[in-house]
């Protein structure tokens, strides 16, 4: 099943949540939406799912327009952030729940309603008693039952708001390897919301990058990461050294320093210079683009992180670079800093 | 409270008041509560049985008594049906949809506990009393409200209509609507919904309100007391039989009747205690 969003607009009150968004989904594609709150990603998420109008555009599924019908016709499983679990019915209730309210025509016996809860709670892999209730279970248990859930009416696209924003790290870790897998052997074209750039770029097939309710970028997550195409893609994704910088007669200035780097296509006027921060060499002294003093420096891990000061004229500019770990480095040092990629945005005005 | 004492006595005390302090509140609190309390409750008992159980019984099976008794369950039938109906309605409403004039409607809920009770029946006297803007037309068509059980179910229905919707707004807004459309996009039709989603996760706090609300119908004096027209063995309810056998000295009966009133009172409150337990199950899990 492909999704189609064409110039959908939705306002609450003066609030511009979504601002002419057109998105393609393809078939059996698992797509993430990844911004800030109130980027608007669960606002498009749930006019998708039918569970909100939007005041303007189309939503089209497989060249129908999904506009006509309500939520509960358009055959898409949605799973809630805190789970929604109906917290008076039991497990094996909540699963069965989307078969006991089909219309009467096709509604299965229950007999073949138990084998497909049956079925479901293997497919999530939640053992234990049917018989138990939501307050009973742990968060990844109440969300795989809510995913259950959701697939138990054989859902065309299955949609999830944040489903493990809730959770804690190592649950959540675990859970977004299994949802990868899950959605391997049941291919149904998805979309998840998150915050979580992490959780986006690891599980989804392509990302949406999504600001101020407008799409910043779409790509797969390696695109998004190594070539953002907008100065907040580029801060929002991974982490990044940013520089004001003016660029006037293909020459870049950090200050009064004239900076050795070409400005490419970048216009003139006032930019952001942007560096992710495992691009920086330190060479030797003189040769790099930057000269500074070391301030701290915070070794753990693969890598030690250092705080340096740039010699820029008349101001100071910390920045935080990833150095590795045999790199003799010590507050009071000079050093010499060399990007080894770099992109320049216009800065915004 | 289980406090465990501690062996140094200096420790004890820098964690709570002193000896002294201690006793003269907790006496402050048993003295009020008996004098307040437990006092009128005994009274009210020891004069209904002051000649005996034999004169109790023949009290209550007075015509007079037993049709004020009719009538009272009666009307509190009427008004707890017709709150339960128009609160839950209500509380739906104002909990899981956003519309124009919200806040209105939640003040309108309310205004019934902040008018005086007197004022409420005089309200019903002006629509329908003879003079009222009702009144000529529904004399001549033979409809009579003021003075008989219509206007008596009225003004009981109107100060009594704030609990049920009060105790189910808060909690309903608590719960949120996602388990409303987790069941729509699950394919339920709204009706279904209703039905097996919402009104399954406030049902404790539909029986709490229906509780207090019988409670307070069955109490109800100044609002009733304004449009009942005291018609005897017709229109007195239990707590206006009460003030009219006092008023003639036939203190037997009266007290006999206001025991009945303290009685249902009680079990009110021992029902009342059991389902505040179950309405915090009900109640989602302040951290998941």
């Amino acid at each position: 099943m492909t999704i189609e969003v064409r110039n959908i607009v939705k306002t609450f009150g003066a609030f511009t949540a979504l601002d002419h968004v057109d998105l393609r989904v393809e078939t059996g594609e698992l797509v993430a939406l990844l911004g800030p709150s109130g980027s608007g990603k669960t606002s498009l998420l749930r006019i998708i799912a039918g569970l909100d109008w939007p005041d303007d555009g189309a939503v089209i599924f497989d060249g129908e327009n999904a506009l006509e019908r309500g939520a509960g016709e358009r055959h898409v499983g949605f799973v809630f952030q805190h789970y929604a679990l109906f917290r008076h019915m039991s497990v094996f209730e909540n699963v069965a729940f989307g078969l006991r309210v089909q219309p009467r025509a096709i509604r299965k016996s229950e007999d073949q309603i138990r084998t497909r809860v049956k079925e479901l709670r293997d497919l999530v892999q939640l053992d234990g008693r049917g018989d138990r209730y939501p307050s009973q279970l742990s968060g990844g248990q109440r969300q795989r039952i809510a995913l259950a859930r959701a697939l138990a009416i054989e859902p065309r696209i299955l949609l999830l708001d944040e489903p493990f924003g809730a959770l804690d790290a190592k649950v959540r870790k675990e859970l977004r390897r299994w949802l990868r897998q899950l959605h391997d052997e049941i291919h149904v074209t998805s979309i998840f919301v998150t915050h979580d750039q992490e959780e986006a770029l690891e599980v989804a097939n392509r990302v949406v990058v999504m600001d101020k309710g407008r799409i910043e970028q779409i790509g797969t997550p390696g695109d998004v990461y190594d070539n953002p195409a907008t100065a907040f893609v580029h801060g929002f994704i991974g982490e990044s050294i940013v520089l004001p910088v003016q660029v006037s007669d293909g020459k870049v200035r950090l200050g009064e320093k004239v900076l050795n780097l070409e400005p490419r296509d970048a216009a003139s006027g006032p930019s952001n210079l942007f560096i992710r921060r495992h691009d920086v060499s330190i060479v030797p002294n003189g040769s790099g683009v930057f000269d500074g003093d070391v301030k701290h420096v915070r070794a753990f891990g693969p890598t030690q992180r250092a705080d340096i000061v740039l010699h820029n004229g008349e101001t100071e500019t910390l920045v935080e670079i990833d150095a590795p770990r045999d790199r003799d480095l010590k507050p009071g040092d000079v050093v010499s800093l060399q990007p080894r990629r770099y992109r320049l945005f216009p800065a915004k005005s | 409270m289980v406090v465990n004492r501690p062996r140094t006595s200096s420790a004890h005390e820098c964690r709570t008041e002193p000896v002294w302090v201690r006793w003269t509140l907790i006496t402050i609190a048993v003295l009020f509560l008996t004098v307040f309390v437990v006092l009128p409750l005994v009274v009210v008992f020891t004069e209904a049985f002051s000649r005996g159980a034999h004169a109790y019984l023949a009290a209550l099976s007075e015509p007079e008594a037993l049709s004020a008794i009719r009538l009272t369950l009666t009307v509190a039938a009427i008004s707890v049906g017709l709150n339960l109906v128009f609160g839950v309605i209500a509380a739906w409403a104002i909990a899981k949809f956003e519309f124009p004039g919200k806040v209105l409607l939640i003040t309108l809920v309310d205004l019934p506990f902040s008018v005086s009770p007197v004022i409420s029946g005089l309200v019903f006297v002006l629509l329908f009393g003879a003079q009222g803007y009702f009144g000529t037309w529904l004399q001549s068509h033979g409809i009579q409200i003021l003075f008989a059980v219509p206007g008596i179910a009225l003004a009981t229905t109107f100060v009594t209509f704030p609990f049920v919707a009060r105790e189910l707004i808060p909690l309903m807004q608590e719960q949120g609507t996602q388990e409303e459309e987790a069941a729509i996009s699950l394919g339920a039709s709204g009706l279904r919904t209703f039905f097996r989603v919402t009104i399954p996760n406030i049902k404790w706090g539909i029986l709490y309100g229906v509780l207090l609300c019988n409670a307070r119908a069955m109490g109800e004096f100044g609002a009733v007391s304004v449009v009942s027209g005291h018609i005897r063995g017709e229109t007195n309810t239990m707590p206006l039989l009460v003030e009219i056998l006092y008023n003639e000295y036939q203190f037997v009966a009266s007290f006999a009747i206001a025991s009945l009133l303290a009685f249902l009172a009680l079990v009110t409150l021992i029902v009342k205690t059991v389902l505040e337990s179950q309405l915090e199950e009900g109640r989602p899990a302040s951290d998941d």
